[in-house]
């Protein structure tokens, strides 16, 4: 009884707390929040293909980075203003489908080497979007995007918070689907290819074709962070498709805790917040960055999300202790 | 129509002939038990048999289809069931979350990517059946990985069974599990129904001989007798092989 | 006619200068099983110190040494954070060297600046040499030479020493490597370093034609790791052929195909996974 009020209750808080925010902290932190919640997308994505296949990528920018492109592309080149629906919707595809290409020729590679490859894979398409100056922009990158007109529902995207609010809401729903696949009956299937791939496979499971299911998917949310950075930064850049941009989005999963889902996203919102006021003061955040991933790996090695439910549970535990 | 048949069977690892020109055939329902030394090929066997690794020469048949360019899953889609040596379970996760892994594998809910697990209220009464029988279900919700030896053994074969699939390799079943278990374990195999086929390796001659009515010996990949339990017995080869071999 | 042959020729000199960071990379990733995403850091920051180096002595020999200090460094990581229990998992690893890529890299535009620098080269190979109607500069016919005795330096520890036999055995035999008498953390630490070594030498040597600058350490870590991938992980013939395949698509594609070097190489990588998963002379 107690647990089904509280596991719900938490989630309920979180979003009003979330809800509330822009009206009591400054404008520049309303900014950072809205892309803190676009990489914990990204991130909640990965983990659907890190966490729970058990699948390693380096490329993860891959699908972030041509949702973002086919959107922006289509603002700018084709409807010459915002057209959300389509845009939103093509990136998504535009990003599974990458997969679904990508997928069949990678996932025959396993461990080291699947990280690997998909690094290459993802490098490959920033090379092209460096290079594309007529469609793409070049290593200029695509400026111009403009945000989507949302006049009927008495709303201005341009404004900040109202644009908090439009990207909280693809944060909440994007979340709540993503858990949903994680604790279907396909997400138990991606736990124990994770766990053994040999067992499933003599347990009659095809499973190349879960990874590939799981590989498009993650792809496909990944795809919709992309769009909403694209609307958020008004241009694309070929930087959104480079490995510094998969090792990020790795590192926030990690930091925050493979396989918890809602721990990618307390990486991603670290990672974001650190980078952004360390990069206030000091010019040279990337070594302090640096030093935070590495000392992470020392200080909370299951990631933040484990280490917090650690303390948690340990503080129950002695409150029952107390209480008996 | 024979379950199983095995036709000059071989596996090579960069030369060294881990099996080598295996050849036999078991009847629907028939028991056979295969035996031999460590390192005589077995596991390898089973794992030719059972997909996971390809074989260098020979072909496989089971249930009268030829499978020996058929994939692990595909294999285990037509009927073939197997055990693995070197305990090989779903570690991190709990009792309760391997066995519904075990039955969810026919079926299209492994597809499904928006229903919860949680709700399949008639897996999960299927799985409590199944693990009520070995008394592991008051075990649901532990993982793994903290399991006592003996409990991952009894899982093991567990997951295996609960499939229900109608040619079972179970390598080394027994091992691991107390006297009683394995006694309890051999008596649910003599109970079995003549729909089942079952080929298995072990070392424990007494189980071996409770239940096999062929057995098969192999000795650095080849096949050396093929005979019934008293054939096996007498036959001098096998004498020598295991003398000083304990049971 | 010429123009293949100056082509080719500068296609092998990039691939000695690949295959120097590859070999490392390849034991480093394939044997000892360590993701390293610092192996271009090593690269550069050699190059650089070897720069400096260079500027103050006017002697390239000196700055060669010092780019192979960055041996020490690679020593230096790995016993205080790569072999720890910490770094046994491979997503450990992931953050911890990217950790490092991003320390050192920003440590390298801190002291030497944004903009490309080259070393000069060493004026007894500053000349030209004629290949029968072709001009070519001596330097670069060097590196091939130093690539060539450094490859047979690392095939003659591969083959015929026992710490050789030991990364062909795979390292991680630890009792049998104690049984024979060898400590195998000493092992490790003496490839992890020499690999870091090479790479630092490489900084070097490749800085009067390849130059140095920021984000170079990304790109030629990348670069390594297509080799890796092609030539499969572990195989030092693998570096050496991935490295020399690598270097000759990218002086061809660079000169015929700019738009899409990178999508040539790419693509190489992408059809040789396609006829053998684990690389060329990978495992499988």
């Amino acid at each position: 009884m107690m647990k089904t009020t509280r596991s719900l209750g938490i989630p309920a808080l979180l979003i009003i707390i979330l809800g509330i925010l822009p009206l009591i902290v400054p404008p520049y932190y309303t900014g950072l929040l809205t892309l803190m919640f676009i990489y914990a997308l990204f991130a909640m994505s990965l983990d659907i293909l890190q966490g729970y296949t058990g699948l390693a990528s380096l490329g993860h920018a891959a699908f972030f980075g041509t949702a973002a492109y086919v959107a922006g592309i289509l603002n700018v080149k084709v409807f010459h203003g915002p057209h959300l629906g389509t845009e939103l919707v093509s990136g998504v595809v535009a990003a599974a489908l990458t997969a679904a290409i990508l997928g069949l020729i990678v996932l025959r590679s396993t461990g080291v080497y699947l990280l690997m490859i998909l690094m290459a894979s993802s490098m490959m398409l920033w090379g092209i979007a460096f290079k594309w100056r007529s469609l793409a922009g070049g290593d200029d990158g695509l400026p111009g995007i403009l945000r989507p007109d949302l006049v009927f529902m008495h709303v201005d995207l341009k404004q900040t918070t109202d644009f908090y609010y439009f990207i909280f809401f693809f944060f909440v729903v994007g979340t709540a689907l993503m858990y949903l696949v994680v604790r279907s009956s396909f997400g138990h299937t991606l736990l124990g290819i994770r766990e053994s791939e040999s067992r499933m496979k003599a347990l009659g499971y095809n499973t190349w074709l879960q990874k590939y299911i799981a590989f498009i998917v993650s792809a496909a949310f990944a795809g919709l962070a992309g769009v909403l950075l694209a609307y958020y930064n008004g241009f694309v850049s070929p930087a959104e498709l480079h490995l510094v941009n998969s090792a990020e989005v790795l590192i926030m999963v990690i930091l925050g805790g493979v396989g918890t889902l809602f721990g990618p996203a307390i990486g991603a919102g670290i990672i974001i917040l650190i980078k952004n006021i360390v990069s206030g003061y000091t010019e040279h955040w990337m070594i302090i960055l640096g030093a935070v991933y590495m000392a992470t790996v020392v200080a909370a090695p299951r990631g933040v999300y484990r280490l917090i439910e650690s303390l948690v549970k340990g503080k129950s535990q002695e409150e029952e202790k107390s209480n008996q | 129509m024979p379950a199983l048949v095995v036709e000059n069977l071989s596996k090579e690892f960069g030369g060294i002939h881990a099996v080598s020109g295996v050849t036999f055939s078991v009847e629907p329902g028939e028991r056979l038990a295969i035996i031999g030394p460590n390192g005589a090929g077995k596991t390898t066997l089973f794992q030719l048999l059972s997909g996971m690794i390809t074989p260098t020469a020979g072909r496989i048949t089971a249930f009268g289809k030829d499978i020996t360019k058929l994939p692990a899953h595909q294999r285990a889609a037509l009927g073939l069931g197997r055990t693995f040596q070197i305990t090989n379970l779903f570690v991190n996760l709990t009792v309760l979350e391997n066995t519904l892994l075990a039955l969810e594998a026919s079926g299209m809910t492994r597809y499904n990517l928006i229903r919860p697990m949680s709700s399949y209220r008639q897996l999960i009464g299927k799985a409590e059946e199944v693990l009520n029988e070995w008394g592991l279900w008051k075990r649901r919700d532990t993982a793994v990985r903290n399991l006592s030896y003996g409990e991952q053994r009894q899982l093991e074969i567990v997951l295996t069974l609960s499939q229900k699939r109608p040619l079972l390799l179970l390598d080394e079943p027994t091992c691991g599990l107390s006297p009683e278990e394995a006694q309890s374990f051999v008596s649910m195999i003599r109970g079995f129904s003549r729909d089942y086929t079952v080929l298995l390796i072990d070392h424990d001659m007494d189980v071996i001989f409770d239940i096999a009515e062929k057995v098969m010996v192999l000795h650095y990949g080849e096949l050396l007798v093929f005979g019934t339990p008293d054939e096996v017995r007498q036959n001098a080869q096998v004498q020598e092989i295991y003398m000083g071999t304990d049971e | 006619m010429d123009f293949a042959i100056t082509q080719t020729i500068n296609g092998v000199v990039f691939g000695m200068l690949l295959f120097l960071l590859a070999a490392g990379l390849t034991i480093i990733l394939g044997t000892m099983k360590i993701v390293n995403l610092a192996h271009g850091s090593y690269y550069l920051l050699g190059g650089y110190i070897g720069y400096t180096v260079a500027q103050r002595t006017h002697s390239f020999i000196l700055a060669c040494l010092a780019g192979a200090t960055m041996g020490i460094l690679g020593m230096i990581a790995y016993k205080t954070v790569l072999s720890k229990k910490f770094a046994r998992d491979e997503l450990a690893q992931v953050l911890l060297t990217f950790g490092m890529l991003m320390i050192i890299s920003d440590v390298c535009r801190w002291v030497w600046g944004g903009s490309p620098l080259a070393i000069p080269k060493p004026d007894l190979l500053a000349g030209t040499i004629y290949l029968g109607a072709i001009v070519f500069p001596l330097y670069r016919l060097a590196v091939i030479i130093i690539g060539l005795l450094i490859l047979a330096f690392v095939w003659w520890f591969q083959e015929k020493t026992k710490y050789g036999a030991i990364v062909r055995a795979g390292v991680d035999d630890e009792e049998m490597s104690q049984g024979v008498g060898i400590n195998i953390s000493l092992v490790k630490t003496l490839i992890f370093s020499m690999g870091a070594l090479l790479a630092g030498f490489a900084g070097v040597i490749g800085g009067p034609f390849v130059g140095l600058s920021t984000g170079l350490d990304m790109d030629i870590l990348l670069l390594a790791i297509i080799v890796v991938i092609i030539g499969g992980m572990g195989s030092l013939k693998g570096a050496l052929v991935g490295a020399l395949l690598i270097g000759l698509i990218d002086s061809f594609g660079k000169s015929l195909l700019p738009e899409l070097s990178i999508f040539t190489l790419f693509f190489a990588m992408v059809i040789v996974l396609a006829i053998k998963p684990g690389g060329l002379f990978g495992a499988k």
